[in-house]
């Protein structure tokens, strides 16, 4: 009861920040809102009871996008520039988008319902890992074994990811210098 | 009683997201983020507390250490209009 008026408060507040962030005409401004929004949104999820997520996304969402975002902002300008005519195709695009979110949306499963894969399916991976890999930790053989190719591509992207930062920072500091 | 104090927190954090909305300075603004992250800690805390988890409580810790390496990346951004490493080297 508490937690369904909780849930409800923060999704309001959220709504309201992100009308804010649309509204906003300096880009710092809007950092800082960014920063609010992922805040709200780990508070979000911990009243939804996925603790694990909260904490990326305060991690990632509050903490290094802002710092990445002031890099980006000193490496630009702090002023948005303003468009010429109203755009017609973001709007469709983001509309398009949204209709097909909630189009997935009324094929999953009730909140918090038993009837949920996760709870039918899998579960007989703590009988089958340890005679199937070898490995006595059920998560370890999961993610190293069960999903390995799935491991190796987000090992992969966050590579990749590190590389283009290194190489945007390396670039900036070998101009200045010249 | 807990879910009482939850509430009042909650209005708090509403009163604080107005005054981020609305903050005619950008002053205002990161005032008010950090004091959404404090508010944040302290609904994560009390929300461990209504629902019998206080392990939670060490969540809390690492939101504030979070909370501290944001708002210290933006004041080095005011301070030094950048966060590269030259303008620590020009620093008076």
């Amino acid at each position: 009861m508490i937690e369904t008026a909780v849930t409800i408060i923060l999704l309001l507040l959220l709504g309201a920040v992100t009308i804010g962030i649309v509204r906003v005409r300096g880009l710092f401004a809007a950092v800082v809102l960014l920063g609010i929004y992922s805040l709200l949104m780990a508070t979000l999820f911990i009243v939804l009871d996925a603790v694990d997520v909260a904490m990326t996304e305060a991690a990632v969402g509050a903490g290094v996008s802002t710092v990445f975002f002031l890099g980006a902002l000193s490496l630009t300008d702090t002023v948005e520039a303003s468009a010429k005519r109203p755009q017609i195709m973001p709007v469709v695009v983001a509309l398009v988008t949204a209709g097909a979110l909630l189009w997935g949306l009324s094929d999953l499963p009730e909140f918090g319902s038993p009837n949920q894969p996760i709870h039918s399916q899998g579960a007989d991976y703590l009988a089958r890992s340890i005679p199937e890999t070898g490995i006595a930790n059920v998560v370890s053989a999961v993610l190293a074994s069960y999903r390995s190719f799935d491991t190796l591509g987000e090992t992969t992207v966050v590579f990749t990811a590190g590389i283009g930062i290194l190489a945007l920072l390396r670039r900036r500091r070998g101009e200045g210098k010249s | 009683m807990i879910a009482a104090a939850l509430l009042a927190v909650l209005v708090a954090m509403a009163l604080v997201v107005v005054r981020a909305l609305r903050g005619p300075t950008t002053f205002d603004r990161l005032l008010a983020a950090n004091s959404i992250g404090n508010l944040a800690i302290v609904v994560l805390a009390l929300f461990g507390f209504l629902t019998e988890r206080p392990e939670f409580l060490d969540l809390g810790l690492t939101y504030a250490l979070l909370n501290y390496v944001g708002i210290f990346a933006v004041l080095k951004f005011f301070r030094h209009g950048s966060l590269g490493a030259e303008a620590e080297a020009d620093k008076p």
